[in-house]
């Protein structure tokens, strides 16, 4: 038995060891660095304590940014979602051409976010782009989308949405494709209507999928800002600044390690307290199969 | 069902369609047509590859190319190679600790590397190894995601075939590489597919530690082609964006199926 067990750690000790080097071991540093100050030249990182947290708790900058991924988070991940659904839906449907629409929603999965950001700042562009193009039409004005604090995050969040949804409806289409047909038969037998057995069956029936789809959609509201970076860089006014844009920029364009490291915790506090909400509440009321 | 809601709605999911890749198209028309007709439409318009070859002369991107094939590479081989005895260990041995490190490996399910930057930056300095492909590569290497997904297969090998193998005097080794590895092919093509679409697309953090032309994969190469002198030709931004996703485009079309399969494999259970 004692063989075994040294066998088993050889076997893990190089996933571990890389595992814990570039992630449990950031973390703690970057914890750790939240309580000091930026060393500057010569001068060393002082302790603080958690003046840094206090200083956040005054910067406008922060609490626009945590309202900022709010929005987008609480729009793109419904909408996402919802528009996921709605895809598998249809295309797991027999009609004419299902292969190019399936094929035509998920494409701009496999496009990079920065490719994705490029063509889109096209059609944002004021005069030019295929937004201000399809408005003259309607004899609309020249509108400057990510120019206007009013439209710069909702255009984001429209990138966003169009990137994701596609991505989110293979695993919808996996669970519907999996779904006794027998079940269909069954509701059909007791006169049951369409929207009826939509709700009652299959939501429920979809609930483990749709978990794991919010899980992805949760982290991806936090994680991907590529687009930011290459659309407004946060602007105009920080208007489209995200948490983890911020931390870029905290970083490595003010170079700021103090505020960086801080803003870091709390979005590690806040991506820990969604995955406890996720699956300590959301999970329990999901019904695998 | 009446057959005239079936038609609106087959409406309506085309139109989706529509609306969906019209983006795309509105990219392929720019690429390949000459600037002034970037924003209008016409259908005499001359087809050209001008815009291809401008951006292509315009900045190392066949450098750019290599760097990624190269991390791209690097990634997956060692991905492979490192998760696969973890998975095994996870799934068929019994050792003191399993649960416990089990649970500290999922936690990087919830947070990434990509959120890491700042701290993980600091320690590629200090190994030195800021602005190479290996430090691009290094956070990802140890993949929870990677593990998981390779113990769920091995589990659900028949525990009879591993008992044979041991029976023939297969050593440890022997049987992961002879009856586990090769009886979840499917798991390795699939989590294969969604790594390199994942590190070829990747930005933030290989943005943040590379410097040079020799190590900066081709997302950060078009971010900067791209936000640089070079006006505002949308033309050949575009034709640049489209050459840049063109490989991982084209495999996806050629191999739908595949693909599709995979990200579903990745994603249930």
């Amino acid at each position: 038995m004692r063989k075994e067990s040294l066998q088993a750690w050889l076997l893990l000790l190089p996933a571990l060891v890389l595992l814990v080097a570039f992630t449990h071991w950031p973390a703690a540093t970057t914890i750790i660095d939240s309580f000091y100050t930026t060393p500057k030249g010569s001068r060393p990182p002082r302790f603080v304590g958690i003046e840094n947290y206090a200083d956040l708790m005054t910067d406008p900058v922060f609490w626009t940014a945590l309202r900022n991924n709010a929005i987008y988070a609480v729009w793109t991940i419904p909408a996402s979602v919802i528009l996921a659904l709605v895809m598998a839906l249809a295309v797991n449907t027999a009609m004419p051409g299902r292969a190019l629409v399936r094929m035509a929603y998920f494409t701009p999965t496999m496009l990079p976010m920065i490719a994705v950001a490029n063509i889109w700042l096209f059609f944002y562009t004021p005069d030019y782009g295929l937004f201000d193009h399809i408005l003259s039409w309607f004899g609309g004005g020249r509108h400057n989308w990510l120019g206007d604090r009013a439209t710069a995050l909702p255009a984001m969040i429209a990138v966003a949405v169009w990137k994701e949804a596609g991505f989110f409806m293979i695993f919808y289409l996996a669970a519907l494709q999996a779904m006794p047909p027998d079940l269909k038969e069954c509701a059909a037998l007791e006169g049951s209507s369409r929207w009826n057995f939509f709700r009652r069956v299959t939501i429920p029936l979809l609930m483990p999928t749709t978990l794991f789809v919010l899980v992805n959609a949760v982290i991806n509201a936090f994680r991907l800002v590529d687009h930011v970076v290459v659309m407004t860089r946060g602007g105009p006014d920080n208007a489209t600044t995200l948490l983890l844009y911020y931390i870029y920029e905290a970083g490595f364009r003010f170079w700021d390690q103090a505020l960086a490291a801080t803003l870091t915790v709390v979005l590690l506090g806040l991506l820990g307290l969604l995955a406890w909400l996720q699956f300590g509440v959301l999970g329990k009321r999901v019904h695998y199969r | 069902m009446k057959v005239s809601t079936r038609f609106l709605e087959i409406i309506g999911a085309w139109m989706l369609a529509i609306i969906w890749v019209l983006p795309l198209l509105y990219a392929l028309w720019t690429a390949f047509h000459p600037g002034e007709f970037a924003t209008r439409f016409s259908l005499t318009a001359p087809l050209t590859l001008e815009n291809f070859r401008n951006a292509w002369a315009a900045a190392p991107f066949a450098r750019y190319f290599l760097n990624t094939t190269i991390l791209v590479t690097l990634i997956l081989v060692a991905q492979f190679i490192v998760c696969t005895p973890a998975a095994f260990a996870f799934a068929r041995m019994e050792f003191a600790g399993r649960n416990v490190v089990f649970a500290i490996m999922l936690m990087q399910l919830m947070i990434m590397p990509d959120v890491l930057l700042v701290g993980n930056y600091r320690s590629m300095a200090k190994l030195g190894l800021v602005d190479t492909i290996l430090a691009i590569a290094l956070p990802y290497l140890g993949s929870a995601f990677g593990i998981f997904l390779l113990r769920q297969t091995f589990l659900t090998v028949p525990q009879q075939l591993d008992d044979a193998a041991r029976l023939e005097g297969c050593t440890l080794l022997g049987r992961l590489w002879r009856v586990y590895v090769p009886l979840a092919r499917p798991t390795y093509i699939a989590y294969g597919l969604v790594s390199v679409s994942y590190h070829w697309n990747n930005f933030l953090w290989p943005l943040v530690i590379t410097n040079s032309v020799n190590t900066r994969p081709l997302t950060v190469g078009l971010s900067i082609f791209a936000s640089t002198d070079q006006g505002i030709d949308w033309s050949i931004i575009t034709a640049a964006t489209l050459m840049t996703s063109a490989p991982l485009l084209v495999a996806f079309l050629l191999f739908q199926r595949q693909f599709v399969q995979s990200f579903m494999r990745a994603g249930i259970r």
